[in-house]
């Protein structure tokens, strides 16, 4: 065998072979049992692999092989509702093949081979078409799957075209030049798929949280990072973002979690709805799983497949968001396998080229417009797990020079159970300049001052906090004290959102609108009356307010709220009268 | 079988053998003394020219004369249904003078990864007793949630009372608990010894000692071996096992103690950068199999350096397992047993074993409550240090009253005071209590005039 070779030592899940001749990040069959690996240096006559299972039991001299390919996802129908571990083995099918545990040697093509799929085509014979050019449809799930020409074929004039059911090996179209396409196209996972050009993102990503909305939105194509010391509610935050946020299409990367996690996420998607459509949550997602006691070098590829994927949808003129949970375990398994190399270690012992990756995959967002002229966005929302909750460590620091959201996620609030747990001093948004616009257009002109106000009453709240600290609250001139009371009432009405609560889960625009326009009102109305003489306990115990928090949790809050803010205009008269 | 004599290097726990048939990677190794007993070892580094053999005893006796032989197989466990009631060593040999285990099955002890879709949602309540775990970081099955603690701390005591009270209430499903010692002292040992034969327990445990002058390599297969045995028992006879190790931080330790050995580039304090993955490989072997009748819950108790909860063995710890309960020197100093802190402490189930159908549907809105109410009071506290406790509002001294009375009657309780999930919510309304309604924000309306000893109260009158 030409391409064949012989492993000459192993420790972990690095190993060297020689005998084969090799390209960087070529997938190569390790040992008689056909592990999959790829390679990641070479080095004189040795050939340096990363195997993506167990390699326990394997042996100097069983043989390796080279398939000469990179290491490539599937894209084609029935990526949807699917569950695949980092190297795009549905998961599922691996249960089938060999049980509940994850076992190794097996392998398992990223899409069903045998499933037909409706292929309804919207070119013609004469046509003509070039990369990324759309063929024809496919109702995978309640999403179309547009079928694209691959970018690394040329193009041409369509000769046939066929409508059918087929299955995704099956032709489904011929060029004049004789190239056969199919429904499904392969990528190499670390070569980002082309663009006709990058556009600036304008549009904001609708979460329905609203301290994310309304103070720190990401936009469509953005990239966000939630970095959070462990138990701050990160994971929630993110599963929040999956379920909730407007994009057509979510990738989730559970890149080294928790096995336990990664099960609530895979049975409550199921079974969630899409606010949208009403359909089941799944049928617009693509769950990747890699748990932290899966092998380490799978773990690494798992966010390449998982953005390849994001990409590919995107090329449909589709948004996507990816959440990628956790960057760090990414890092980590570069850290890892780096070392495993015996290179020279960079900061805290992570490799050089740490930084060069982080870039590398944040760039891979945006919003563009794709090969065939149609807008298409890739939002990635990336947790960080900083060790010890030090933000000034590597892979949190090297993120924060790439992404241009930053929630900053807070122990301190998360004990005192204020969630989602985003630190509304720390944390920014860039996009926030050219968001404007939509919000003045699609929330109200009102918003975007609206906005600046709550920050500014937060910013003061946390300046007049450190006078309390040293004199008690009674202490504060009045005007004072109504402004701590009001930033409590931003704090706990407006800020506070519990996932768990089946309204208030998700809050549109609107209705953020009308609850930060409420605290706004009583704001107004509290500063007016203590101007007439008002003393501030009276203005505090006003009875009206007390009832805002409900407002929340009730689905069709309107004559609610309004009847609260009638009660509360009312209750200010007769203050004011008396006063 | 072949036996080398090329022992060229013996560093620490390694050894180093040259010029051997082809050896597999992680396979077990015998090596023989010039007396006749054998050492157990394991292979780290494979090639034709050299083999890394990690010993797992000390490597007194071992010399350049002493025999290798390769066994062909990774380390293998045999298991068996008479496991249970039996003491064996860290590496898995009986030392209370009962007789070799029966094998059933042997087991690699590495374990594979249970595939994530063959997982079972874990969503049973355990109820343990300790007001502080289940009614605000309630416990579920085939969670691991570690107990993080400090030198001198009474982890130990909460750590045996949590095993002899968790219970499912309304389940008679059978249990077992498999208790792993690494590195602990002879002392610390006979206490759990002593209190699992006092209370019966021992019948349904499987214990392995690794004590503090065991060989610290030993340490690493330890918690294996224990997992591995808690797998058949869980997965293949349908038990529900509880499994606790201790100590944690003694294993990882051992796990810096060959890295250095192996002169590898050093992570975070010395440890390695790999430590991740194989804690991982450690914790991630608690859970539920869809299908299958048996679970794993895993206590592992680690004390943290210095107390410092962003050590890298918590710290790592905590990236892995499902929240952590965290043991409070100030607690303890001021004498409240079991000294919890609800604070940090954190259980990232506790959702799914809650509310109606599991506990009560008012569960995780006075859980919520109590803490918020807690953490502002225990904020006063250093307020009051400032400005006495006259300069507070009348809202701030309620919440700083309500902080002490959290400590003395929520948190405080006995060794052997078991209390059920409704003697918990119920304390913790008439905790609340204490507080003005308006005050509950995070309780809504309904809940309050149902539960709220107030509104019971003029309910009863009424009725």
């Amino acid at each position: 065998m030409t391409k064949g070779g012989v492993l000459k030592r192993i420790a972990g899940p690095v190993v060297t072979a020689v005998g084969i001749e090799a390209h960087m990040y070529d997938v190569v069959k390790v040992g008689k049992e056909e592990l999959m690996g790829e390679v990641i240096k070479i080095q004189g006559e040795n050939i340096i692999i990363q195997v993506y299972e167990d390699t326990s039991g394997i042996r100097p001299g069983e043989p390796v092989t080279n398939t000469g390919l990179s290491l490539a996802v599937e894209l084609g129908p029935g990526l949807l509702t699917s569950i695949y571990d980092g190297i795009q083995r549905p998961l599922s099918v691996l249960v089938d093949k060999m049980g509940d545990f994850i076992q190794r040697g097996v392998s398992a093509p990223g899409l069903d081979h045998s499933k037909k799929w409706d292929f309804r085509p919207l070119v013609k014979e004469g046509d003509q078409v070039g990369p990324g050019s759309i063929l024809g449809e496919v109702q995978e799930t309640n999403i179309v799957h547009r079928i694209l020409v691959p970018p690394n074929v040329k193009g041409g004039t369509v000769r046939s075209v066929k409508a059918g059911s087929f299955s995704v090996d099956d032709v489904i179209c011929t060029l004049d030049d004789g190239t056969t396409l199919t429904m499904m196209q392969k990528w190499p996972v670390r070569v980002p798929r082309p663009v006709l050009e990058k556009m600036n993102p304008t549009i904001p990503l609708i979460t329905g949280q609203r301290i994310l909305d309304g103070l720190f939105p990401i936009a469509k194509g953005g990239t966000a990072a939630i970095p959070g010391p462990f138990g701050s509610g990160k994971t929630v935050t993110q599963q929040q973002l999956a379920k909730w946020s407007d994009a057509e299409i979510v990738v989730y990367i559970g890149c080294g979690e928790r096995g336990n996690e990664m099960t609530e996420v895979l049975t409550e998607f199921p079974e969630l709805e899409d606010p949208k459509t009403g359909k089941p949550l799944m049928e617009r997602t693509v769950l990747i799983a890699n748990t932290s006691n899966m092998p380490v070098a799978a773990r690494e590829a798992s966010v390449y497949t998982g953005i390849t994927i994001a990409e590919y949808f995107r090329d449909m003129g589709y948004d996507v968001s990816l959440m990628a949970d956790s960057t760090s375990r990414w890092a980590e398994a570069m850290r890892e396998i780096s070392s495993r190399l015996e290179e020279m270690p960079g900061e805290e012992g992570y490799p050089a080229y740490l930084a060069a990756r982080l870039s590398e995959f944040y760039e891979r967002a945006g919003r563009v417009k794709t090969l065939s002229g149609k807008m298409g966005s890739v939002s990635v929302i990336g947790a960080v797990s900083p060790p010890g909750g030090d933000f000034s460590e590597p892979v949190t620091q090297n993120t924060l020079r790439i992404v241009k959201v930053f929630w900053a996620l807070d122990a301190k609030l998360s004990q005192r159970r204020h969630f989602p747990a985003i630190n509304w001093l720390n944390s920014y948004s860039l996009y926030l300049g050219s968001l404007q616009d939509w919000y003045d257009r699609e929330v109200s002109p009102e918003w975007n001052s609206l906005r600046s106000w709550a920050m500014e009453i937060l910013q003061k709240e946390a300046e007049l906090q450190e006078i309390v600290q040293l004199v008690g609250s009674d202490a504060l001139p009045e005007a004072e004290q109504i402004t701590i009371e009001v930033a409590r009432m931003i704090r706990e009405i407006f800020l506070q959102q519990n996932a768990y609560d089946a309204v208030d889960t998700f809050c549109d625009m609107k209705k953020q609108y009308a609850m930060m326009k409420a605290i706004r009102q009583y704001s107004d109305l509290a500063y007016a009356a203590q101007n007439a003489g008002v003393t501030p306990q009276q203005i505090l115990s006003v009875k009206s307010k007390n009832e805002l928090p409900q407002i929340k949790f009730i689905k069709d809050y309107v004559p609610a709220l309004e009847k609260i803010q009638k009660d509360m205009d009312a209750e200010f008269n007769a203050l004011r009268s008396a006063a | 079988m072949k036996e080398y004599r090329t022992i060229t290097q013996i560093a620490g726990p390694l050894v180093f053998v040259e010029k051997t048939e082809p050896v597999g990677y992680g396979e077990l190794v015998n090596i023989v003394l010039y007396d006749g007993s054998i050492k157990r070892g394991q292979v780290l580094d494979t090639s034709n020219e050299l083999v890394v053999v990690q010993v797992f005893e000390t490597t007194a006796g071992i010399g350049k004369d002493s025999g290798i032989r390769f066994t062909g197989e990774t380390i293998k466990m045999p298991v068996g249904r008479d496991m249970l009631g039996r003491i064996l060593s860290g590496g898995g040999k009986p030392i209370d003078g009962g007789p070799e285990i029966v094998p059933e099955k042997r087991l690699d002890i590495t374990g594979a990864a249970i595939n994530p879709y063959a997982r079972g949602s874990p969503n049973d309540f355990i109820q343990t007793g300790i007001s502080t775990i289940d009614g605000t970081n309630t416990l579920v099955r085939g969670q691991k949630l570690p107990i993080f603690s400090g030198a001198g701390l009474p982890h130990n005591q909460i750590a045996l009372q949590i095993a002899r009270q968790a219970k499912v209430p309304g389940s008679k499903e059978a249990f077992a608990v498999v208790f792993a010692a690494m590195g602990i002292t002879k002392e610390e040992a006979n206490y759990f010894m002593e209190d699992f034969e006092r209370t019966g327990a021992l019948e349904r445990a499987v214990v392995f000692l690794n004590l503090a002058d065991d060989p610290a390599v030993e340490r690493i297969i330890t918690p294996r071996l224990a997992l591995t045995t808690a797998e058949y028992l869980a997965f293949d006879l349908g038990m529900h096992v509880l499994v606790i190790l201790t100590d944690m931080t003694n294993y990882c330790e051992a796990l810096r103690q060959i890295g250095a050995a192996r002169e590898e580039v050093p992570g975070r304090r010395g440890y390695p950068g790999y430590m991740y993955t194989d804690l991982a490989g450690i914790y991630e072997r608690a859970g539920i199999v869809k299908g299958k009748k048996g679970s794993i819950t895993q206590f592992p108790i680690l004390t943290m350096p210095g107390d410092d909860i962003t050590h890298p063995i918590p710290d790592l710890t905590g990236y892995i397992t499902e929240g952590q309960i965290v043991v409070s020197r100030e607690l303890h100093r001021k004498g409240i047993y079991p000294p919890i802190n609800v604070l940090p402490s954190l259980s990232r189930l506790m959702n799914l074993g809650i509310g109606k159908g599991h506990t009560r549907e008012d569960h995780k809105k006075v859980s919520d409550q109590l803490y918020a109410a807690y953490a502002e009071g225990n904020d006063l506290r250093g307020l009051v240090a400032i400005v006495g406790k006259d300069a507070l509002s009348e809202r701030d001294r309620m919440f700083l009253e309500f902080a002490d009375l959290f400590e003395n009657r929520f948190v405080r309780q006995g060794y052997n005071e078991d209390r059920t999930i409704e003697e918990t919510l119920d304390l913790g309304w008439t905790l609340l209590s204490t507080l003005p309604v308006e005050q509950l924000v995070r309780i809504d309306r309904d809940l309050i005039s149902k539960y709220h000893p107030k509104f019971r109260q003029a309910a009863k009158a009424e009725g």
